[in-house]
């Protein structure tokens, strides 16, 4: 049994330690939001956080994560009002909708490092993270939107 | 859940009372049903509870192009609700919901625009009557706002669910009056959809999410070289692991092509994939295992000074005089590519006897339950009544889930056990299996007449036609008009025009992608107008413009981008701006493009892009917009990424790492105008993608000296 920490929850589950924490958040403990876009760290469809740092699931092994602090886009905000969230429903971002749980998952730790980030962070920062039907413009858009929403206090 | 299934559909509808449905019935007839939805061939678009609860069914799957908001948003606009206070229900090609229940060439919202206003406009007129009936006042007394109907005088209400019981006696409007568009509350709107809150917090369900109690999962070997046929395999490794469950072969039907396959199924994904890696399997490649990209392209070639299969003819351009002066010929590449949906192919599939369930995302879900020898019932074995789908929102179609291959090999792997089944595809099994957009090669000629003007134009285009590998009665003989679409009916007034097509045999499946052969045969046809422009010593823009009617399409798009895009400024130094158009399947939209160049480096930028599309009438603006970005997007990724390509037999890239796509750090500035004066209605989730690569291709030439006849256009390296 593995102890996991995912959402401010504790949960014991059954798996291989080798098992990539995306299958373990989302066929054992049943969160779906983070996705399966690649399996090799090249796309950023699966963005967790791991103690507040963005990771790639489906390359961190499960037993990395144990006794950690994970949080999946289900975890990110109580109401889906964390900045990027709020900026990203502001902005129509998503098309097919895929990618953004990883995209925002993303952009909140750019955010909170980079409180202001300009264009050039922004790609910078959000470079790993493909969105094939191709927001990309509005994804900036909206991490400048999430970077003055955070300014005036956050979302309301 | 965003899909019905059909149990829940009846149940709800016996438990409702007095619901009313409403909705078309197979003859277009509007019609209405109360407290259940029996009678077949019966669509029914609005269902209202007397718990006030609205649901509209939206048949168009959602697959980013937004008809989650812009086909309820028709009904909506008339049946004076807002989306905000309605339910939003995807429909799984039920039988209810008849054969529109598809999304491709770009025609959900113009092919529903009318149609589904009627229906929210019967539904409207019904409650009218209802309430002047039971208030006993005068109809032209009373008027529909917000799910309600007022007594302008008294500024008395009820809503629609408390007039239900009145509504249900009342007979429809056969032809009911549409709202003025100028009365429009949410048609032609700034509007948010209502799918994007459900996309920012992971609980939007897609294909790959579904959960069925009891579960397992499933992924699958399948021959390396493509048209491999399997000898033998051996599981003994694989079933010793830990939760694997069974072994066997599977078919998997990708139009003409029959492919068997290895599943394992396990308790888990990742056991799966690991036990897959154990596999010992001897495959059968003879005849197929020489395929190679190269080999294949020289067979192109050597067929392109065949005539072909001929399109347009016309003038007489055998008689037309060629001069080193006045002529050019050129040769066009385009390469195989995948579609790269970013949510992988993935089905779950529940058979239980006679019967199979199946949960899924694809674009044509009214032929998941067709009765067609080609759809899913036939290809699996089951009655058509037997099998119940759910379709779910989908990761990004692209052409890619016109096809369901993918769920007839789920189907085949759920017949392997009594237990629902998630068989999932790796990237590396989405890069490797196709089906794939095929290639097309194009041998153009043009002649340039004294006036400066073309005189003639030749476009041939060579390549493997896609739809002979979907189709068991493709006719060869016959012209395709798909692989010569646009290229002989754009507005040049043209006196010697003659296109044609050469096919080619091929044994790869092959696939549309957005905007289908457009995709290939516009940057051949709008890149080589460009190269007849500067070999008559004329702007490129001003060239195309002398070339067609002041009253045509073309000119209204031309004239307005050239205005738009600020085309007669004056770039800096290193800088250069191309153009190009495209008017296919009754979609319309122009690009002018502009790059720098860096002469030290030999790479160029894309800098900006001013697109306009011709809409007649536009639903969701922003909408629009947000698809002519994406297309942009993916336009890039067509035009300037390496393809597809085999070797042996076996494809070469595996993962996004060597068959790359466009990332945010190459994303242009992006200006998109509409045009929408209120003519005819055209499409808008695939006119983005056609005139892209030309207008780059220009815009490169402009900037450089450098054409590019081939793609992908290397823009780290563009040397003369």
């Amino acid at each position: 049994m593995i102890s996991l920490n995912v959402n401010r929850k504790i949960y014991q589950v059954d798996a291989d330690p080798n098992m990539p924490l995306l299958w373990v958040i989302r066929d054992i403990i049943g969160l779906t939001g983070t996705k399966f876009g690649c399996g090799v760290a090249q796309c950023g469809a699966c963005v967790v956080h791991l103690n507040g740092e963005a990771v790639r699931s489906c390359v961190t092994k499960v037993s990395r994560a144990e006794g950690q602090q994970v949080t999946t886009i289900e975890g990110l905000s109580a109401d889906n009002n964390h900045p990027a969230q709020v900026a990203w429903n502001e902005e129509n971002v998503p098309q097919c909708g895929y990618c953004h749980s990883g995209q925002i998952m993303s952009a909140a730790v750019l955010l909170r490092e980079n409180p202001d980030p300009s264009d050039e962070d922004i790609d910078a920062a959000m470079a790993g993270n493909i969105c094939r039907c191709g927001t990309y413009q509005r994804i900036r858009k909206a991490i400048h939107l999430a970077s003055e929403i955070q300014k005036k206090g956050g979302a309301k | 859940m965003n899909y019905i299934s059909r149990r829940h559909f009846i149940k709800s509808a016996g438990t409702a009372g007095f619901a009313l449905w409403l909705g078309l019935s197979a003859k277009g007839e509007i019609l209405k049903v109360s407290a259940s939805v029996e009678s077949k061939n019966f669509s029914p678009f609005i269902k209202i509870e007397p718990n006030g609860q609205i649901t509209l069914f939206n048949i168009k799957p959602e697959m980013g192009q937004g008809t989650y908001q812009s086909i309820p948003a028709l009904i909506a606009e008339e049946f004076e609700v807002s989306l905000d206070q309605v339910i939003i229900k995807n429909t799984g090609g039920e039988k209810e919901f008849g054969n529109g229940q598809r999304a491709g060439g770009s025609t959900s919202v113009r092919g529903s625009y009318t149609e589904m206003r009627k229906v929210g406009a019967a539904a409207k007129a019904v409650f009218l009557t209802a309430a002047a009936t039971k208030w006993k006042v005068d109809e032209s007394t009373c008027y529909a706002e917000n799910g309600k109907i007022i007594h302008r005088p008294t500024g008395k209400s009820e809503t629609y669910s408390e007039l239900l019981e009145e509504a249900s006696k009342i007979e429809l409007p056969k032809e009911p009056k549409l709202k003025e568009p100028k009365d429009f509350k949410i048609i032609g709107k700034q509007a948010h959809r209502p799918d994007v809150p459900m996309k920012t917090n992971g609980s939007a369900i897609f294909g790959i999410d579904v959960q069925v109690p009891d579960m397992v999962y499933a992924t699958v070997e399948r021959c390396p070289v493509i048209g491999g046929t399997l000898k033998s395999f051996d599981a003994t490794e694989a079933l010793k692991m830990q939760g694997v469950l069974k072994v066997d072969k599977v078919e998997r039907i990708v139009g003409i092509y029959s492919y068997i396959g290895v599943a394992v199924i396990a308790n888990s994904y990742w056991t799966a994939t690991q036990a897959r890696k154990k596999l010992k399997i001897e495959w059968d490649t003879k005849g197929y295992e020489t395929y190679n990209s190269a080999e294949y392209d020289a067979y192109l070639w050597k067929h392109a000074d065949e005539e072909g299969m001929v399109d347009k003819n016309i003038g007489a351009i055998d008689t037309v005089k060629t001069s080193p002066q006045t002529t050019i010929d050129a040769d066009y590449e385009t390469p195989v590519i995948a579609h790269h949906t970013l949510e992988p192919m993935v089905c779950v599939a529940h058979v239980t006897g006679d019967k199979v369930e199946i949960w899924s995302s694809n674009q044509v879900p009214n032929l998941i339950t067709a009765a067609d020898d080609n759809s899913i019932p036939a290809l699996t074995g089951f009655k058509p009544e037997n099998v119940k789908y759910h379709n779910m929102f989908i990761g990004g179609g692209f052409g890619r889930r016109l096809y369901y291959d993918y769920i007839v090999e789920a189907i085949n792997v759920a017949k392997l056990i009594n237990r629902p089944v998630k068989t999932l595809w790796s990237r590396e099994d989405a890069t490797k299996k196709g089906p794939w957009r095929m290639m097309t090669f194009s041998r153009m000629s043009g002649t340039l007449g004294d006036d400066g003007k073309l005189l003639a134009f030749r476009h041939k285009v060579i390549g493997p036609n896609f739809h002979e590998s979907l189709f068991k009665n493709f006719n060869k003989t016959r012209l395709d008009p798909s692989m010569v679409e646009g290229i002989g009916s754009q507005d040049y007034q043209i006196p010697n025009l003659k296109t044609s097509y050469i096919k080619t045999d091929s044994h790869i499946p092959g696939a549309a992608f957005r905007s289908v052969v457009s995709s290939t045969i516009c940057f051949p046809h709008e890149s080589f107008v460009d190269e007849m422009a500067y070999k008559a010593g004329k702007d490129p823009m001003d060239f195309r413009l002398s070339m067609v009617a002041p009253t045509s399409d073309t000119w209204k798009l031309l004239s307005k981008l050239k205005e738009l895009s600020n085309w007669e400024k004056t770039l800096g130094k290193n800088k250069g701006r191309g153009v190009a158009q495209w008017k296919f399947f009754g979609c319309q939209l122009g690009y002018v493009v502009e790059v720098t160049h860096d002469p030290v480096k030999g790479s160029v930028k894309i800098d900006k892009v001013t697109a306009l599309i011709d809409l007649g009438i536009v639903v969701n603006p922003d909408n629009v917009k947000n698809q002519v970005e994406g297309a942009v997007i993916m336009s890039i990724s067509a035009a300037t990424k390496p393809g597809i390509t085999f070797k042996n037999g076996v494809v070469e890239q595996n993962n996004f790492y060597d068959n790359p796509v466009p990332r945010i750090n190459e994303t242009p500035i992006i200006e998109v105008h509409i045009l929408a004066d209120g003519g005819r209605m055209k499409g808008v989730g695939e006119p983005g993608v056609p005139p892209f690569a030309p207008a780059l291709a220009n815009a490169i030439f402009a900037a450089t000296g450098k054409r590019f006849r081939r793609m992908p256009f290397d823009l780290k390296n563009v040397s003369k």
